[in-house]
């Protein structure tokens, strides 16, 4: 009995060892990978973010870093957001010359679309990208700078060009193309850069703040 | 080593008998998910079969050392590190076919033909034999992926090989085929339902080869008799 007790407990302990030895090979690996590929796959990442946002923004406009001033903004209605979001300052010199926003249209046809929204000074849309959405394949993707180049006619707008009567899809009675068949995904993307807008408005002041000076202590 | 008869029936139960789409029905979740079109559908088929030699000649190679009753564990953990350190290889090294194959690297790892593989061959085979079976089942599920695809594609959209563009550049963008010009799309092909559709009447044709040419088969025996 004692004997079969034993033969037991060696071979748990023989294969629980084993499995150990795997475990520990294949940390290994992960890890000798991880710390291989890490730099390279930041650096993509941070190549990739800020040929985004020079997608919204041309990089003429500013000459500042974007990506190493990235400011926390509340959740607020007019962004759409839920949760904190962020937006990038652009100065030229010392001046403001522009934001990049990130809204949320939370009335797509399924589930809430992430735009990026570049605006200028004079609170001009310089350009607006869909980061994700899930909105049918082939109807209402074409919102995706990737499939059409329909969300290109945002830039050059204002709150005040078009009229705010008209910031509407075409058929809606607005100035903003449409496709049959496929509103309510333009819709979305259509209002919620309006009120992103209204957002800049209310916030140029802040923004527009010179940069707070790094005070000697 | 391994004879050409060997290499010749392994293929030939990786592309027909033992289909892992049509036949086995294994790894339905990604071959239903990305054959919305010929390159999605041709870059998942590829990348699995990679995943799927490395994974198997691996298994393959430790299988001596493997006790029966930790096996699973040990092939699941292997298949997950070999996944990882080429996603995050390709990622790194490879960026630009990273972003045409990357969003389908972890979903292999939802493909249990990769296990079932290690488990059903690779745990008992020699290295060789296994990279060889692994390649020829992957073959088989791009196969399959393909002509999902270009239904999916054809019907859906009446194109093929939309999004080349994504894989060889901007200037591939003039080589997709518009077959059907004018044609204003089926959008059901291109959602998730028309890849049941589309599986299920693949499925039902290669049974209804198969039993016919069973049926043959049986018609012919009293001749040769």
């Amino acid at each position: 009995m004692t004997s079969q007790l034993q033969a037991a407990l060696k071979n748990a302990l023989r294969t629980g060892v084993i499995l150990f030895v795997f475990a520990a090979i294949g940390t290994a690996m992960l890890a000798f990978t991880h710390d291989n590929t890490e730099p390279t796959i930041t650096r993509g990442q941070l190549a990739e973010k800020r040929a985004l946002l020079g997608q919204v923004l041309p990089a003429t406009l500013y000459d500042n870093d974007l990506l190493a001033s990235p400011q926390s903004v509340p959740p607020d209605d007019l962004l759409g957001t839920r949760q904190a979001s962020t937006l990038w300052i652009a100065r030229r010199g010392r001046e403001f010359s522009g934001v990049v926003l990130e809204a949320i249209a939370p009335d797509g046809y399924s589930g809430n679309i992430y735009l990026l929204i570049g605006i200028d000074a004079d609170g001009t849309v310089t350009g607006v990208r869909v980061t994700a959405h899930r909105e049918t394949p082939g109807l209402g993707d074409y919102i995706d700078r990737a499939k059409s180049a329909w969300i290109d006619q945002f830039a050059g707008k204002s709150l005040t060009n078009p009229d705010p009567r008209h910031w509407k899809v075409a058929k809606d009675g607005g100035t903003f193309d449409s496709r049959a068949g496929a509103t309510i995904t333009p819709r979305a993307v259509v209002k919620a850069v309006h009120s992103a807008l209204d957002y800049f408005a209310q916030h140029r002041a802040a923004f527009a703040a010179p940069p707070k000076k790094e005070t000697a202590p | 080593m391994m004879t050409m008869n060997e290499f010749r029936s392994l293929f030939h139960n990786g592309l027909i008998k033992q289909n892992t789409g049509l036949v086995q029905l294994l790894g339905l979740c990604p071959l239903l998910a990305i054959s919305n079109n010929v390159i999605n559908a041709l870059s998942l088929g590829l990348a699995t079969t990679l995943v799927m030699a490395a994974s198997s000649g691996a298994v393959s190679g430790v299988r001596n050392f493997v006790p029966n009753e930790i096996r699973i564990p040990v092939f699941v953990l292997i298949i997950a590190v070999l996944v990882t350190v080429i996603d995050l290889s390709m990622n790194a090294f490879v960026h630009p076919l990273y972003l045409v194959l990357g969003i389908f690297i972890p979903l292999i790892t939802t493909n249990c033909i990769v296990l079932a593989r290690a488990d059903a061959f690779a745990a008992k085979n020699r290295p060789l034999q296994s990279v060889v079976d692994a390649i020829a089942m992957g073959f088989g599920l791009t196969l399959v992926l393909l002509v999902l695809g270009a239904i999916r594609e054809l019907a859906g959209k009446g194109t093929l090989f939309s999004g080349i563009d994504l894989v060889f550049g901007e200037a591939a963008k003039g080589w997709v085929l518009h077959v059907l010009p004018n044609y204003h799309g089926f959008l059901l092909a291109i959602l998730p339902p028309g890849a049941f559709i589309a599986l299920g009447l693949l499925i039902a044709a290669n049974n209804g080869y198969k039993a016919r040419a069973a049926r043959h088969a049986r018609a012919a025996v009293p001749v040769a008799a």
